[in-house]
């Protein structure tokens, strides 16, 4: 199967790989795992006062259109509320980088990421609003 | 002659369950595939010669999934009617993906400077946590009908059976 030219340079080049500090408490981690294919993705985000995003880090291991989806989300979180890194839909990711049928898991994937990245850091901002 | 009703267990004359006689399995498998041989079905009719095929093509299939238990696991799961694989599926423990990773980047680093004897030790290290969802979900499956609990349990080994295999693999060429 071929790989969109997208996903070729994601996958060459992927952009802001690694982590952030996870004790951070402006920092959110998401981790999702898909048996199917046995990929594991790991998403931080960084969130200001304001409740923007000012970084995003990622790991994953899977396939290319794993790895292209995961880094493409962390371009396009930066900068974005997390309100509206939450309403990120698989269906943008999976069109911005042409994924086939076989692939949109990748973009499911990712999308989850995001979600469990925003659940993390809201959580930590409401525990440090009760404490 | 099977119908479109018979599972796999049937297939074999197996019971239904996650503890299954592998050497039954072995017998029974080896009985279909010697009965449904082509050069049985030589002179035969062309429907018969089909039949015989198809016979033969189900038998593997059925072998291949209840031998390996992961797929084993997925397949008795799938009868509950339940997708432990499903797409939209992607919540896991956080501490059992964060020891993927850790298995992943062991493995590529392994692979990085050829260390065999480190890639060895990382499939030990997985084989002891194979036996132990393994032995987990015989009774899950067996003794509790859990069926929520077996597809958590069924997600994870078949992660593991991945990451299994893909150190095998690495063994392999460096050998």
């Amino acid at each position: 199967m071929a790989y969109s030219d997208k996903v070729l340079d994601h996958y060459e080049n992927p952009r802001n790989v690694g982590t952030l500090d996870k004790n951070d408490p402006n920092v959110g981690t998401g981790m999702v795992g898909a048996p199917a294919c046995g990929d594991v993705m790991k998403l931080m985000i960084k969130v200001n006062d304001s409740g923007i995003i000012e970084d995003a880090k990622f790991k994953t291991y899977g396939c290319g259109s794993a790895i292209a989806s995961s880094s493409l989300v962390t371009e396009w979180l930066k900068g974005r509320t997390i309100d509206e890194a939450y309403a990120i839909k698989n269906s943008e990711i999976a069109e911005e980088l042409a994924l086939p049928p076989v692939k949109i898991h990748c973009s499911v994937l990712a999308e989850d990421a995001i979600k469990a990245a925003v659940a993390d850091i809201k959580a930590k901002q409401a525990a440090k609003v009760e404490a | 002659m099977q119908n479109a009703q018979t599972n796999y267990f049937q297939l074999f004359a197996l019971p239904k369950q996650f503890e299954i006689d592998v050497q039954s399995l072995e017998v029974n498998f080896r009985k279909i595939q010697s009965a449904s041989h082509p050069d049985r079905f030589v002179s035969a009719m062309a429907d018969e010669r089909l039949q015989s095929m198809q016979t033969s093509t189900t038998a593997n299939e059925a072998y291949r999934t209840l031998k390996n238990p992961a797929t084993r696991a997925k397949y008795l799961l799938e009868l509950q009617g339940i997708n432990a694989i499903s797409d939209t599926n992607t919540a896991m423990p956080m501490d059992f993906l964060m020891q993927q990773m850790e298995w992943r980047e062991q493995l590529e680093d392994a692979k990085v400077t050829k260390d065999i004897p480190a890639l060895e030790s990382l499939a030990s290290e997985l084989q002891a946590e194979y036996k132990s969802i393994q032995a987990d979900l015989a009774e899950l499956f067996d003794a509790k009908k859990d069926y929520p609990s077996a597809t958590d349990a069924t997600r994870k080994l078949i992660f593991i059976d991945k990451v299994y295999a893909d150190i095998h693999q690495a063994i392999e060429q460096l050998e």
